[in-house]
């Protein structure tokens, strides 16, 4: 029979195979459960024993995006009969709807600042970190050190000071100052995980292409940068994911025009009592950037591109 | 095409010695190689010319033009990495046209094309051009490497072992190519290797580098004629110089330490016994393992000997070198 020390056994295959299956169900459960709970009516988002099979309903959608009043039988009389789908949904629950909430205006907001804070931070990062990484700088250990320690206390921890030097610099509630805040506080961990994939990437490449007849920044752009897309993506998916979910600091800095959607969703739940649907609906809608964003960065986290053409 | 000159070149990394104070004369379209162990200063030689590292003192010249200050680019040089250094992201096709799209040069589309299918037919890979640059063989991608090198027309050629690390067959190959194209385009070529053979068939000149010093530069019968030291001895010749105390024969002259013997110094029949340790046979020569009072030697013989283990055989020294105690040449 073959033998081979490297290769798992059977038993040790089953019980990997166990294990990550096992973690996937309890990591999935909840998330799943939020988008059932989007499309139930809210009666059976509160029922107890909890309902799973259920008569799916727009309900907590419509809810989500618009704003309603309760209506009278008169007042409903005198508008006629509703017009659209999502009217007919409000009418059955005794309302109407005086128009769109600003959902969406607040989801715009965190695409806006989420995404824009992402790309700040990776061009910025990946310049420092190929600095770090590739030239003599003064102090080189103790600015990483620095930079490092901004992450050693909580960013809200300095809630105050920023407050009020975002008063001062009329950056409150503005989507300069939430994408600037955002990078400033990704931009250490950026700079130390970037650092470490362009320490990987050898020299040869740039020097060749130095040879070749292009300047240091070309070399930088056209063969350092290609070749660390791994940890460029997997880096952007941290710092997007970390700008996304900010619940602080968007609360104490946005009201208006700026706010993103994390202090949103909450407020849905005062509006007309304890609307579990629409919260679920719009925590949903929430999710979708970040996944298409890690499915379409998936392949650059996967393929490992530089293995093999430097012979070591 | 341009002649190449270091004047008092001096290097040094930390404590470590690079170069000191390297006066060489590259002179247009000769192939110099440079020999010399690890750490004796030829990549770092390369890396003056190229730009990659600057002198701390000395200048260097390609073509009358001192280089002070300019970066690899503008000095116009091509070089082949010891490590093929591909780049991972591109094809074959676009590893070969990268230096050609460069800003400097700026390549019509045309002459790309027509250059890249030429290098690509010399080197034997016009199969592989669309590859990935990682789906090539360890060879197959050095003669890539080369072959990035060969598309431009550059002042000077920079080489840094690039046969190292290829087969037998192949590297005989382009050894003969890569002559034929120096001899052909008249191109300046700065070579790093470790192999003789490569050293006595390609060379218009070799430079023996020792510690970061130039010890001898000439042609390379001359260096291996002619060794100005032991060590400029030892770096030519298969099987190795011997390298014996200088009294052990009879006649070695006031001053002499030791007495280097090349193979074809030791004259078979003649002179004093010594006994057969070992014989290699290799083919085309045979070589023997000699024990001479308690020396080890080793010399050439016809392939078709009939010696053996124990046996007994005369030798004398003709027109050995002989060097004094600190290894300089004496006679």
């Amino acid at each position: 029979m073959s033998f081979s020390v490297t290769d798992p056994t059977k038993g040790t295959k089953w019980f990997a195979g166990i294990a990550v299956v096992a973690y996937a169900v309890i990591t999935i459960i909840p998330l799943l459960w939020i988008i059932a709970t989007g499309f139930k009516s809210p009666t059976d988002s509160i029922a107890y024993p909890p309902v799973v099979v259920f008569e799916p309903t727009l309900e907590g959608y419509v809810n989500l995006f618009t704003d309603r009043t309760r209506a009278t039988e008169q007042m409903l009389e005198e508008a006629g009969p509703p017009e659209t789908w999502y009217d007919e949904i409000a009418r059955s629950r005794g309302t109407v709807i005086s128009g769109p909430s600003r959902y969406g205006e607040r989801f715009l907001n965190s695409v806006i600042i989420g995404f824009g804070s992402t790309a700040l931070c990776m061009v910025l990062g990946t310049m420092a970190a190929y600095a770090f990484s590739r030239f003599k700088v003064p102090l080189k250990d103790d600015l990483l050190f620095f930079i490092l320690s901004t992450r050693m206390m909580p960013p809200i921890a300095v809630a105050i000071p920023i407050f009020l030097m975002f008063r001062n610099l009329g950056l409150n509630d503005t989507h300069l100052g939430m994408i600037l805040l955002y990078t400033a506080v990704n931009l250490s961990l950026s700079v130390w995980l970037l650092k470490g994939f362009i320490d990987e990437i050898p020299t040869e490449y740039e020097e060749a292409a130095l040879i070749d007849g292009y300047t240091r920044f070309q070399a930088f752009y056209k063969v350092v940068l290609p070749q660390a897309a791994t940890g460029i993506a997997s880096t952007a998916i941290f710092c997007l994911i970390f700008a996304w979910n900010e619940y602080a600091f968007a609360v104490l800095l946005t009201s208006g025009t700026a706010q993103t959607a994390p202090p949103f969703i909450p407020n849905i739940i005062g509006v007309n009592g304890k609307d579990w649907p629409a919260v679920a609906a719009g925590a949903t809608i929430f999710l979708v950037p970040v996944m298409v964003f890690t499915v379409l960065l998936r392949k650059h986290l996967l393929r490992g591109i530089t293995f093999g053409a430097v012979r070591k | 095409m341009a002649e190449v000159t270091l004047t008092g070149v001096s290097k040094s990394f930390g404590d470590d010695i690079g170069l000191e104070n390297l006066t060489m004369t590259v002179p247009d379209g000769s192939f110099v190689v440079l020999l010399g162990p690890t750490g004796a200063g030829k990549t770092t030689t390369l890396r003056m010319v190229s730009g990659l590292d600057t002198p701390d003192s000395g200048s260097v010249s390609i073509g009358g033009r001192d280089m002070a200050g300019m970066t690899p680019a503008q000095r116009d040089v091509a070089m082949v990495f010891q490590q093929y250094s591909l780049y991972p992201h591109l094809t074959v096709r676009e590893n070969l046209e990268f230096p050609l799209k460069s800003p400097v040069l700026q390549t019509p589309k045309d002459d790309i094309k027509r250059k890249v299918g030429e290098v690509a037919e010399v080197l034997q890979i016009s199969h592989k051009l669309d590859n990935k640059a990682t789906a090539l063989s360890g060879g197959e991608m050095q003669r890539v490497s080369i072959g990035r090198a060969l598309v431009r027309d550059p002042s000077v050629y920079l080489m840094d072992e690039p046969l190292s690390s290829l087969d037998a067959k192949l590297r005989s190959d382009l050894r003969v190519e890569l002559k034929n194209i120096q001899a052909n385009s008249g191109a300046t070529l700065l070579y790093v290797t470790h192999d003789q053979i490569e050293a006595m068939t390609m060379a218009t000149h070799v430079g023996v580098l020792d510690n970061g010093r130039l010890v001898q530069f000439g042609s390379p019968r001359e260096i291996y004629e002619n060794p100005v030291s032991v060590y400029a001895a030892s770096r030519l010749g298969q099987p190795r110089i011997n390298v014996l105390p200088a009294d052990i024969f009879a006649g070695a002259p006031a001053g002499a330490q030791t007495i280097g013997l090349r193979p074809e110094h030791i004259i078979q029949g003649d002179g004093e016994d010594s006994m057969v340790k070992r014989v290699e046979r290799l083919g085309d020569q045979t070589r023997l393992h000699l024990s001479f009072k308690d020396r080890e030697l080793i010399t050439v013989t016809d392939a078709h000997t009939q010696l053996k283990h124990g046996d007994i055989v005369k030798i004398r020294p003709e027109n050995p070198y002989y060097f004094d105690a600190a290894g300089a040449r004496v006679a």
